[in-house]
C-alpha cells in the first residue's frame, strides 16, 4: 500500500484539471449562439492547459520516491448519512497519471482534428462542448479516489458518449444508437452499483484506500462477487461480450467522436475499472478467471466482425473491441498481466486514434462514404493519411518497432506464463487483426478505384494532418519509450503489483512465431483483397461471413431475452394496469356509491356544492365518530 | 403548558399564502394580469421567509423540531394548535415553497378566461394555488395529528378545483376519482386517529392528538396493527403506492401542468412524509410487522410502473406512472429503517420534486405548442426547430433516471444502498430498476425529439425568456445539490436519526474491519 501524500504544489490543481473543460463546456452549452466563433478554440484550449498541466504533474511526479507518488486531495463531504461517509476528492497516483497524460494529449490532438473535421457543421460549438464535456468526465473518473465519485465520472463519460453518438439527432439511426448504448451501459451500471454496495456493507466504506486496505479481512465468496459485479460493470463501458452489442452502432457518431471516445479513451474505462481494483481481483481466483474468459471470447468476436464488415469504422470497431479484449485477459491474468493491459491501453490509444482519425480523413475525402468497397487507390492522392495509416497499421498488427509491437508482444508472454491455451488464442488473434488490417488497407488504399461518380479524393487541410502525423510519431515509439525509457513496469508496480512468469517456449521463439502467424493473416488478407479485384457489392459470403456482418447476431439474442420480453410485459401490464387494477377501483366505485351516475349529476355542473358535500359528509362522520367513541 | 415561541415564524408562512389568496379572490376580475402578479409576488414573499427560516434552522441543534408553536385549540378533545418543523419537514417546507412561484409563472398563460373549455377564473385558478400553499406548510409544520389531518383533507379542496374547472378534457372524471379515493383514504385515517385518541387517553388517563405525547406511548401491538393501516392507507394512496394508483395517471393526465407539479412534486410527498412522521414513530411494532408486506408493494410498484411507463403512448400518463415507479423507491428506503436509506428516502423527494418540475413543465411547454395534445406519436424532431426546450427535456429526462452528478442519483443511491444494507436481494432487485427507467424515459425522448420534424411542429418557437427562467433555477438546483446535498443532508439526518431511535432500529455494521468513527444516534 502507498503512502497517501498530501496534495500540494502542482497536485493542488487536480480539481482544475476536472474544472477547465467542464467550464469550456458549460460556457459553450449555456452560451448559446454568441460563442459559435471563439467557442470550439476556447474548448481545444481547455485541453491543451490541461495536457500541459498534465506533462507538470508528471514531471513533478517523477521526481518524487516509488511510494510517494500517491497524492490525496479532499475538497468537502459529498453524501454522507450514518456509517455511510463519500468525500468529494480526488487522488493522482501512477496509475491515474498516465491515463491523465492519454486522455489529455489524445484528447487535445483530437480536439484540434475537429476544427477541421467539423468545419462545415452548423452545430460545431455544441460539438466542442459535449466533447469537453466528455474530457472533463474521464477525468474525473480517474481521478477520484473512492468508487461512488468514479461512478459519476463514469455516467458523465457515457453521458458524454450518448449526446455524442447521437450527435445527428435527425437521423433515426443515430438517435436509436445513442440510446441503446446507454441503456447497455445501464445494465453495467448495475453491476457497479451492487459493487459499491457490496463493498460498503463489506468494509464500510467505498474510498480505495479503505477497501483495498482490508481485503485482506473479507471472505473469498465476497470478494469474487464484487469482481463479477465490477466485470459486468467493466463489460458494458469496454464493449465485452455480453454487453458489446452498443459499439458498433456507435459509430453513428462523428469520426472524432470514435477515435476518441469509442477507441481511445472510454471504452478503456473497464480495463482501468479492473486494474484499479487489483486488491480485489488478486484475492479472487474464480472473478480474475472469469475476466481472462470474457476477454478471450470478446477478442475473438471482435476480431471476426472486424474481418466482414465494410463500413471502415465498424470495421475498426470491431477491431476495438478485439484489442480491449487482450487488455482485459492481461488484467485478469493478474500481477504479471495488469501492467502489460495499461501498456497496450496506452498504445492502442494512440495508434487506434491515428486509424479513426485516418479512417475520417478517408471519409472526408469520399463524401462521408464509409463503405470500404466504394474506395481503393487512394495512396497516391493522399499521402499522409496513407503514411500515417500505415504506420498505425503495422502497429497495431504487432510489427517489430512499432509501438503495438512491444504492447501486444508483451501480453502474449504473460499469457503464456499463466495458460498455454490463453496464450495460443492471444495468437491465433494476433493473426486475425493482421488479415483484417491489412485487409482494410488493401480495399481502401490500394487495387482499383471504386468511387462513387461525385467523389473527388483530396488530402486533408494541416489542422487534420498534424495530429494524424503526431499519433504516428506515437504509433512507431511510444512502445519502446515506455518500455525501455519509461520502465513501465516498475512505474506502475506501486500501484498494481509486478511479477515476472516463466515460459517454457524461449522469449525469442514465441516472438518469432507470433509474428509469423501475424504475417500468414497479413499475406492472406493481401492475397485476397489486394491482389484480386473487390467487387463493389459484396458478395454472398460463407455462414461465417454473413455471421460476422450481423455482428454475431448479438442485436438478435438481445431482442430475442431482452427487448422483446420486456415490450411484451409492458403491454401486457398496460392492459392489467386499465382492465383490472383501475377497473376494480372504478367498479367498487360505482357499486358503492354509483360513480357513473353521480358524474352524470356533476356535469350539470354542480361541481362546487357536489364537493363540499363530499367533504361536508365526511366532517359529519367525523363528528359522529368522535361522539360516539366518547360517549 | 402553552410554550410560546419568540415568534410565531411558522404560522406567519402559512398565513401569508392564505390571506394573499384572499387578496387575489378579491381583485376585479377585468384584471387578471395584477392578480397573476399579486400572486407571484405572494408566493416569492414565501420563498424569501422560507429562506430566512431555514437559514435560523440550526442543524447541529439537540433538538429535533424547531420553531415551535403550542396553543391549546380543544382542550376538550385533548386537539392543539401545536407546530414545529424537524429537517425533514423543513426541507418539505422549502420543496413547496421554491415549486409554487416556478408554477405560477410557468402557468402565466394557461389559464384564460372562462369559455367554452374551461369554466374558471384567472384570479381563481392562483388563489387556489397559494391556498394550496398554506394547507402544504400547514401539514408539513404540524406536530398534532389532527391539524395535519385537517391541512390533509382540506388539500384536497384547491386541488379538486384545480383539476375539475382548470383541467384538460377528462377533467371531471379525474377530479371526481381523485376526490373520492383520497376521502377514502382519508376515512380511513379518521377512525384510526380516533382510535389513537381513545388509545393514548386509556394509558396516560386524557386522551390526545399531540404528536409528542403519542410517540412516546407504549402501545400494545395489536392495537398498534390496527390503528398502523388507517394511517397507512391514506398514506399509500396519496403516495400513491402500488396497487393505490389508478387515479394519478387520470389526475395528472387530466390536470394543468402547474396543478400536476404541486400534486405530484408536493402532495404526493405528504404520503411518504406522513409514513416517516406517524406510522413510524407512533407504531413502531406495527411498522416492523407489516414492513415485509409494504416492501413487497414497493418493489411491485418500482417495476410495475417502470414497464407500463413502457407503455405509455401518452406523455403525462408515462411521467405519472414513471412517479409512481419512484415512489416505489421511496416507500422502500422509509420501511427497511436503515439511516442511509430514511435520509435518502428524503433526499428522493425533494429530487422527485425537482424532476417532476422539470419533466412536467417542460412537457407542458412543448404540448401548448400542439394545442395541448400529450399524445407522444405527435411529436418528432422538436430538437430541430426548438433545441432549448428539446435540452431541457433531455436534463429532465437523466434527472428522472437519476444520473449521477445529479441530486436524484444521491436520493436514488442512498435508498438503494439503505436498503441493499438490510436485505441484500431486495435492494439487489431493486438496482435493476435503473435499466428500465432509462429504457422509458430516453424512449420519450427519442422519440419526440430526434429524428426527422414532424409536421406543424416545423414552426414553432423555441423556449421563451419566461419559459426558461422557470427552468434555469430547477436544472440549477438539480445539478447544485448532486454535487453538494449537504444542506439537505445537514438537516435531515439528525431527524432520520431520531426517527431511528424513537422505532429502536440500528443500522447493521459492517461485516469487516473498519470500526465505524461517527455515531449512529442510535440506542442498542
Amino acid at each position: 500500500m502507498q503512502e497517501l501524500m498530501p496534495a500540494t504544489g502542482v497536485f493542488s490543481l487536480l480539481w482544475l484539471l476536472i474544472a477547465l473543460p467542464l467550464a469550456g463546456s458549460a460556457i459553450l452549452l449555456l452560451g448559446g449562439r454568441m460563442t459559435n466563433k471563439w467557442g470550439p478554440y476556447l474548448a481545444v484550449s481547455t485541453i491543451v492547459i490541461d495536457a500541459l498541466l498534465a506533462i507538470w504533474m508528471l514531471v513533478e511526479m517523477m521526481g518524487q520516491g516509488a511510494e510517494e507518488r500517491t497524492f490525496n486531495d479532499n475538497i468537502y463531504s459529498w453524501v454522507f448519512a450514518g456509517t455511510f461517509k463519500v468525500d468529494m476528492a480526488f487522488q493522482l497516483d501512477q496509475l491515474s497519471m498516465v491515463f491523465v497524460l492519454l486522455i489529455t494529449i489524445v484528447g487535445a490532438l483530437i480536439h484540434i482534428y475537429s476544427l477541421g473535421y467539423m468545419s462545415h457543421d452548423p452545430d460545431r460549438r455544441k460539438f466542442f462542448g459535449f466533447l469537453n464535456l466528455f474530457v472533463a468526465a474521464m477525468l474525473l473518473l480517474v481521478l477520484a479516489n473512492n468508487y461512488l465519485l468514479m461512478y459519476v465520472g463514469w455516467e458523465g463519460v457515457g453521458l458524454a458518449s450518448y449526446l455524442l453518438i447521437g450527435f445527428w439527432q435527425y437521423k433515426p439511426s443515430a438517435a436509436a444508437a445513442a440510446k441503446k448504448a446507454f441503456i447497455i451501459n445501464r445494465v453495467g451500471d448495475v453491476g457497479l452499483s451492487l459493487a459499491i454496495m457490496v463493498m460498503f456493507v463489506t468494509f464500510g466504506s467505498v474510498s480505495f484506500e479503505d477497501v483495498f486496505g482490508s481485503t485482506g479481512q473479507a471472505s473469498e465468496g465476497t470478494l469474487t462477487a464484487i469482481g463479477l459485479l465490477l466485470l459486468l460493470a467493466a463489460c458494458g463501458k469496454s464493449a465485452q461480450f455480453p454487453l458489446q452489442a452498443w459499439l458498433l452502432d456507435a459509430m453513428e457518431g462523428p469520426t472524432p467522436v470514435s477515435a476518441l471516445i469509442h477507441a481511445a479513451t472510454m471504452v478503456t474505462a473497464g480495463v482501468y475499472l479492473i486494474t484499479r481494483s487489483n486488491a480485489i481481483f488478486d484475492a479472487a481466483a474464480w472473478a480474475a478467471t472469469a475476466v481472462v474468459v470474457i476477454g478471450v471470447i470478446t477478442m475473438f468476436m471482435g476480431a471476426i466482425i472486424g474481418c466482414a464488415k465494410d463500413d471502415i469504422k465498424k470495421s475498426l470497431a470491431g477491431s476495438t473491441m478485439s484489442q480491449i479484449g487482450y487488455m482485459v485477459i492481461a488484467a485478469g491474468l493478474g500481477p504479471v498481466g495488469y501492467v502489460f493491459a495499461i501498456f497496450h491501453l496506452l498504445t492502442h490509444g494512440v495508434f487506434k486514434a491515428g486509424l479513426f482519425l485516418g479512417a475520417g480523413s478517408v471519409m472526408h475525402a469520399m463524401k462521408d462514404n464509409v463503405n470500404m468497397r466504394r474506395y481503393g487507390a487512394l495512396r497516391a492522392l493522399m499521402v499522409v493519411t496513407f503514411g500515417t495509416f500505415l504506420v498505425c497499421t503495422l502497429s497495431i498488427m504487432g510489427i517489430p518497432p512499432f509501438s503495438g509491437f512491444w504492447s501486444k508482444d508483451s501480453i502474449v508472454h504473460a499469457a503464456f506464463e499463466s495458460s498455454n491455451l490463453v496464450g495460443i488464442c492471444t495468437v491465433l488473434a494476433a493473426g486475425i487483426t493482421g488479415f483484417y488490417m491489412t485487409r482494410m488497407v488493401a480495399m481502401t488504399f490500394y487495387g482499383k478505384a471504386r468511387w462513387e461518380d461525385d467523389a473527388h479524393p483530396h488530402e486533408s487541410p494541416a489542422v487534420m494532418t498534424i495530429p494524424l502525423i503526431i499519433l504516428a510519431i506515437g504509433a512507431t515509439f511510444l512502445g519502446m519509450a515506455l518500455l525501455f525509457w519509461g520502465n513501465i513496469e516498475t512505474w506502475l508496480e506501486p500501484v498494481v503489483g509486478f511479477e515476472e512468469g516463466h515460459v517454457a517456449i524461449p522469449e525469442l521463439l514465441l516472438m518469432a512465431i507470433t509474428l509469423a502467424v501475424v504475417l500468414i493473416g497479413a499475406a492472406i488478407g493481401w492475397i485476397q483483397y489486394a491482389r484480386r479485384e473487390v467487387p463493389v457489392t459484396e458478395p454472398h459470403g460463407n455462414l461465417l461471413t454473413r455471421a460476422a456482418r450481423a455482428e454475431l447476431y448479438g442485436n438478435e439474442i438481445n431482442d430475442v431475452l431482452v427487448v422483446h420480453p420486456s415490450f411484451w410485459l409492458s403491454r401486457f401490464l398496460v392492459w392489467f394496469d386499465n382492465a383490472w387494477v383501475d377497473g376494480f377501483v372504478n367498479s367498487s366505485a360505482a357499486a358503492v356509491g354509483g360513480l357513473s351516475g353521480r358524474m352524470r349529476k356533476y356535469q350539470t355542473g354542480f361541481i362546487r356544492s357536489y364537493a363540499l358535500s363530499m367533504l361536508g359528509g365526511a366532517i359529519l362522520v367525523v363528528v359522529a365518530l368522535v361522539l360516539v367513541r366518547l360517549s | 403548558m402553552t410554550f410560546v415561541n419568540d415568534f410565531p415564524w411558522l404560522t406567519v408562512l402559512a398565513l401569508i399564502p392564505l390571506v394573499g389568496s384572499f387578496v387575489v379572490v378579491l381583485l376585479p376580475k377585468s384584471m387578471p394580469q395584477l392578480a397573476k402578479q399579486v400572486a407571484l409576488a405572494i408566493s416569492l414573499l414565501v420563498l424569501a421567509l422560507t429562506i430566512v427560516i431555514a437559514l435560523r434552522f440550526d442543524g447541529s441543534s439537540e433538538l429535533p423540531f424547531q420553531f415551535i408553536e403550542y396553543h391549546e385549540w380543544i382542550p376538550a378533545f385533548g386537539i392543539t394548535y401545536s407546530l414545529g418543523i424537524d429537517g425533514i419537514g423543513l426541507v418539505l417546507i422549502a420543496l413547496s415553497a421554491i415549486l409554487v412561484p416556478l408554477t405560477i409563472v410557468a402557468g402565466w398563460n394557461d389559464v384564460e378566461e372562462p369559455n367554452s373549455e374551461s369554466v374558471g377564473s384567472v384570479k381563481g385558478y392562483f388563489a387556489l394555488i397559494l391556498a394550496l400553499e398554506t394547507l402544504m406548510i400547514g401539514v408539513f409544520a404540524a406536530t398534532d395529528v389532527f391539524l395535519f389531518y385537517v391541512c390533509f383533507e382540506a388539500m384536497l379542496i384547491p386541488v379538486y378545483f384545480m383539476i375539475g374547472r382548470y383541467g384538460g378534457p377528462n377533467r371531471s372524471y379525474a377530479a371526481m376519482k381523485f376526490l373520492i379515493y383520497s376521502l377514502l383514504g382519508g376515512l380511513f385515517m379518521l377512525a384510526s386517529m380516533i382510535g389513537l385518541f381513545v388509545v393514548s387517553g386509556q394509558i396516560t388517563g386524557v386522551g390526545t392528538f399531540n404528536w409528542f405525547q403519542l410517540v412516546g406511548l407504549d402501545i400494545d401491538p395489536t392495537t398498534q396493527k390496527l390503528l398502523f393501516l388507517g394511517f397507512f392507507f391514506a398514506f399509500a394512496i396519496k403516495a400513491p403506492l402500488w396497487p393505490f394508483h389508478t387515479w394519478l395517471p387520470d389526475a395528472a393526465s387530466a390536470a394543468k401542468p402547474g396543478t400536476a407539479v404541486l400534486l405530484i412534486g408536493v402532495l404526493d410527498k405528504v404520503g411518504t412524509f406522513g409514513m416517516i412522521r406517524y406510522c413510524l414513530p407512533i407504531f413502531p411494532a406495527a411498522s416492523e410487522f407489516y414492513a415485509p408486506l409494504i416492501i413487497g408493494m414497493a418493489l411491485v410498484g418500482i417495476f410495475y410502473g417502470a414497464f407500463v411507463a413502457l407503455g405509455q403512448n401518452d406523455m403525462k400518463r408515462l411521467f405519472a406512472y414513471s412517479s409512481m415507479s419512484h415512489f416505489g423507491f421511496i416507500v422502500l428506503g422509509i420501511f427497511v429503517f436503515t439511516t442511509i436509506g430514511i435520509s435518502g428516502s428524503v433526499v428522493y423527494m425533494v429530487a422527485h420534486g425537482l424532476s417532476t418540475a422539470a419533466i412536467f413543465l417542460t412537457a407542458g411547454f412543448l404540448m401548448q405548442r400542439r394545442r395541448g395534445s400529450s399524445l407522444i406519436s405527435d411529436y418528432s424532431g422538436v430538437n430541430k426547430p426548438a433545441p432549448v426546450l428539446a435540452g431541457f427535456f433531455l436534463f429532465a429526462a437523466l434527472s428522472s433516471l437519476a444520473l449521477p452528478g445529479l441530486v436524484s442519483f444521491i436520493g436514488e443511491f442512498m435508498v438503494l444502498l439503505g436498503t441493499f444494507q438490510r436485505y441484500m436481494w431486495v435492494g439487489g432487485i431493486a438496482t435493476l430498476g435503473i435499466v428500465i427507467t432509462a429504457a422509458y424515459v430516453l424512449r420519450v425522448y427519442q422519440k419526440s425529439m430526434t429524428g426527422s420534424v414532424s409536421e406543424g411542429l416545423a414552426s414553432i418557437k423555441d423556449l421563451g425568456k419566461r419559459e426558461i427562467s422557470v427552468l434555469v433555477p430547477i436544472a440549477a438546483l438539480t445539478i447544485f445539490l448532486g454535487l453538494y446535498p449537504a444542506p439537505v443532508l445537514n438537516v435531515v439526518n439528525p431527524a432520520v436519526e431520531t426517527v431511528m431511535s424513537i422505532i429502536g432500529q440500528t443500522d447493521p455494521p459492517p461485516t469487516v474491519g473498519l470500526t465505524s468513527t461517527s455515531s449512529e444516534g442510535t440506542q442498542p
